[in-house]
């Protein structure tokens, strides 16, 4: 089936200029021009496009939130922060179709009014920076970027600035700050970025994945977008599949596709010891899912959220029966205590209390009282912060105590 | 003004439009814990301590950073606003160190405070405590105990906003995060010792306070600094008749929350150096020491070898409205002289800036204007002795050198380099141990009160003028 976003991975130097126009690109952008910026926010509404970075807003209705009338200049960010444990799949985009990614910025920034954007890139994404860096660099010189592209009278400058190494730089208002020269701490919201962004401007911030997926709808058309997926979750998504499967990797499938044929078709299969103990489905961050609940659940954003987790970014991590849920809990919370920002009090120390107890947890051993604890603390973090950072532990550790309560049982210090 | 009209815990309320709930609910007396807001910097919103339920708002809002709308209910005290309350209580105490018996934010602190207001749950925390430097010298005599901050910001932001001066920053992250100055410098803006005013717990003390008095055992005065003529409104914290600090005071149309160092440290000339003694000139030219009936009988000895024109009065800036005003009256009306003159603190290139400090360095120049009176270096050339209210300028002081003048009668507070030309020197209260006024750089009057009794034998001007002339 061609897909959306991964049609050249595997073509020998995909990520160059001559390659993408040889196949397709740089074509949907030159439609813009005989548009009006709405029409193109109102097919990308069409399209049903929701953001890949995570939470899954629609991505048109947040381009029409951009003021018309404003006199401040309008920026676009793309958040190429990737850094949500599972999940890799912006990094391959980057690395492999940079020019996809430019294609769809231009006609982006054409429909929100934008002269400006600013990629941020993660920091450790070596080879991934070098080949956005390279693409920009390509686009300059043919006149697809600078002043006067394609030849019209549009202006659009594109500048790659790499993170210095926080997780929380991927939340939008934090890699706002971090942009700005300041300490990536998320701003209180409102007001939104697409009111008070970037310097004060009106600021559109949008994942590596969802604005790649933008020249095709341009290209094909919304309702060729529709022909994948569901109705609240139309078109393609990337997924990082990681852990006991045989086959691990990206792939891109229309959503709405069953996780037990994606595990067993594309994935190869459970490796390990070939049994099936629990998924996490999008990311770290989101709620686990039992063996039994990942075989009936199926790849969107509806079909999750009914099952108590959420599609998230996609980052699939699976995991046999020999894995021990305490010890994957334990090192989830290392990761969150230890990118929190420290700005508000909740996560800052709710974060590292709940690591403490848990890596004490695996280490010595514990308590019932223990696990009831943890529960209260995840119960006082949530909801009561500037971001969802706190959420992005308190839920899974939620999840991972009452769906596995047996491993965690298995570590209570005999009396 | 457009106002708004909502509820708070039931109770019906308005107030202008823009107000935080916070704010709000203070003005009716509904006190919302909180650590990171603060009235004179920009809102944090951090804390998560002033969190409040709202109507048809699905998640608890911060109140600090939260207008009222028309038609808002709040509620601020219900169970499920108290047990967040006690959750945050919770987490800020499980990595602070219990250093209440050694620390100086002890009954000042608002972790014990809110502790005992809206917490009071034993703690469950067993687990190793995150460790940091207790003691980091951030410079301009404020002491950084990172353990025991609880990363509000408030300091980081009153030296970005306030002091204008970004000096103090939050390195490392999450429960690691602390309060420091940039790598190799030292704070050395000169309102430093605001920030241990506004840190809510006892993470930055004041090195100068540190150790020597138990707050509970403060009492306070409401007094004016007179270090410049900004007037800044001040406490005078004392106790065992010594003055222990001072601290600003809150004043929107003046200094707002904030004094300079330099004010805040000049506390010490009113406990040290002092002249608390009458004393004067022997024959050898050391002095004699004794009471005040002695050396005003010395005094009048000596002016009685000259004629009234060759005696001449010099008011000071530094004095109180009433201080000044009876030495004038008492030099026009009883002395009979026809003007006065005046002296004021004058140091060589005074420091200002825009925000509080004056390069005026008298409380009271403002009033000496009023009364019209004349420089010294104005003065007459029959004069040829001197009744003094207070110190000399450094000029002033090299005009009697050179002019051999002699100063018959000096008032004094504390030693200076006057007293070297003094042949009497009669004892006089500081201004922190009288009631007055001053009348500062915009025409204010503003009055102060006495922290203290009188040092020693100290008594007002006019007593010791009303003894000279006495028979």
């Amino acid at each position: 089936m061609t897909k959306v976003l991964t049609n050249r991975f595997g073509l020998k130097d995909s990520h160059t200029l001559p390659v993408y126009e040889s196949t397709g690109g740089y074509v949907a952008v030159k439609k813009i021009f005989s548009m009006q910026p709405a029409e193109v926010i109102t097919e990308v509404v069409k399209s049903g496009l929701r953001g890949r970075g995570g939470a899954g807003f629609p991505a048109g209705t947040k381009w029409g939130y951009i003021p018309k009338d404003s006199p401040k200049p309008k920026y676009l960010c793309i958040n190429a922060d990737e850094s949500e444990p599972g999940t890799f799949k912006d990094r391959y985009l980057l690395e492999l179709d940079p020019h996809q990614l430019i294609e769809g910025i231009i006609i982006t920034c054409f429909a929100i009014g934008s002269n400006c954007c600013y990629i941020y890139c993660r920091g450790e994404f070596d080879l991934a920076t070098k080949r956005i860096g390279a693409a920009v660099a390509e686009a300059y010189a043919k006149g697809y970027l600078g002043k006067g592209i394609f030849g019209k009278g549009y202006n659009l400058d594109v500048t790659v600035h790499r993170g210095a190494g926080a997780y929380i730089c991927g939340e939008e208002t934090a890699l706002l700050e971090s942009l700005e020269g300041k300490r990536g701490h998320p701003r209180i919201k409102p007001p939104f970025p697409a009111l008070v962004g970037l310097f004060g401007c009106p600021t559109v911030i949008n994942n590596v994945e969802t604005i790649s997926a933008v020249p095709f709808i341009l290209g094909q058309g919304a309702d060729s977008y529709r022909k994948w997926g569901t109705e609240k979750s139309p078109g393609t998504k990337l997924f990082s599949v990681s852990g006991h499967v045989k086959k691990p990797g990206v792939y891109e499938v229309p959503l709405g596709y069953p996780l037990k044929d994606f595990l067993l078709n594309e994935c190869g299969g459970i490796s390990g010891t070939g049994r099936l103990k629990a998924v996490i489905p999008g990311g770290s961050s989101v709620p686990i899912l039992t063996a039994e609940e990942a075989w009936s659940a199926n790849l969107d954003y509806e079909s999750l959220a009914a099952k108590g987790t959420m599609l998230g970014s996609g980052g699939v991590i699976v995991m046999d029966d020999s894995v021990d849920m305490a010890w994957a809990l334990k090192n989830l919370s290392l990761f969150y205590s230890h990118e929190s920002c420290g700005q508000c009090t909740p996560c800052r120390e709710g974060t590292g209390w709940i690591n403490k107890i848990l890596q004490r947890f695996y280490r010595e051993g514990g308590t019932p009282e223990d696990l009831g604890l943890l529960n209260e603390i995840c119960d006082n973090m949530v909801g009561k912060t500037i971001c969802v950072l706190a959420d992005a532990l308190a839920m899974p550790v939620r999840s991972y105590l009452q769906k596995f309560p047996e491993d965690f049982a298995r570590h209570f210090r005999k009396a | 003004m457009v106002t708004v009209n909502f509820k708070i815990n039931d109770c019906e309320m308005t107030a202008e439009a823009g107000t935080s709930i916070l704010e709000a609910a203070k003005a009716s007396g509904i006190e919302v814990p909180h650590y990171c807001y603060h009235p004179g910097l920009s809102t944090a919103g951090n804390c998560r301590m002033c969190l409040v339920k709202v109507d048809k708002m699905g998640k608890p809002v911060t109140s600090c950073n939260t207008p009222v709308t028309e038609g808002m209910v709040v509620c601020t005290d219900s169970p499920e606003v108290k047990k967040m309350q006690a959750s945050i209580m919770e987490f800020l105490l499980i990595n602070h160190p219990l250093d209440c018996p050694t620390c100086d934010q002890a009954g000042e602190c608002r972790l014990q405070d809110y502790y005992m207001k809206f917490d009071r749950i034993p703690s469950r925390f067993t687990e190793e405590k995150v460790h940091k430097d207790k003691m980091v010298d951030l410079g301009a005599g404020v002491m950084l105990d990172e353990e025991r901050c609880i990363v509000c910001t408030r300091c980081v932001r009153f030296c970005a906003e306030v002091a204008k001066e970004p000096e103090l920053h939050v390195q490392n992250r999450g429960d690691h995060s602390m309060v420091a100055t940039f790598p190799g410098k030292e704070m050395h803006n000169p309102y430093a010792g605001c920030t241990v005013d506004v840190c809510p717990v006892g993470a930055l003390t004041s090195k100068d306070f540190r150790y020597k008095k138990r707050v509970w055992f403060l009492q306070s005065a409401p007094s004016i600094c007179p270090g410049c003529s900004r007037g800044c409104n001040i406490e005078i914290h004392h106790a065992d008749e010594k003055v222990f600090r001072l601290k600003p005071r809150h004043n929107p149309d003046v200094n707002h929350y904030w004094m300079c160092d330099a004010g805040r440290f000049a506390y010490k000339s009113l406990n040290e150096n002092r002249c608390t003694k009458a004393q004067w000139r022997k024959k050898d030219g050391g002095w004699q020491v004794g009471s005040n009936k002695e050396a005003v009988a010395e005094a009048k000895a000596l002016l009685a070898s000259y004629a009234p024109g060759e005696v001449a009065f010099v008011a000071s800036a530094l004095e109180s409205n009433e201080a000044i005003d009876a030495f004038v009256s008492h030099a026009l009306n009883i002395a009979g002289v026809a003007r006065v003159y005046y002296s004021l603190n004058a140091p060589q290139n005074p420091f200002s800036d825009k925000i509080l400090i004056t390069a005026d360095k008298n409380p009271n120049r403002a009033h000496i204007k009023k009364l019209d009176l004349l420089p010294l270096s104005e003065l007459a050339s029959s004069v040829k002795v001197l009744i003094v209210q207070r110190d000399l300028s450094e000029s002033d002081l090299g005009f009697v050198r050179k002019k051999g003048l002699k100063v018959a009668v000096l008032f004094a507070t504390n030693q200076t380099a006057c007293d070297d030309v003094a042949e009497v020197i009669l004892p006089v209260p500081t201004y922190a141990e009288q009631d007055g006024h001053f009348t500062n750089v915009d025409g204010r009057v503003q009055p102060f009160f006495a922290a203290l009794s009188p040092a020693g034998e100290a008594v007002q001007i006019h007593t010791h003028l009303a003894a000279l002339v006495a028979r």
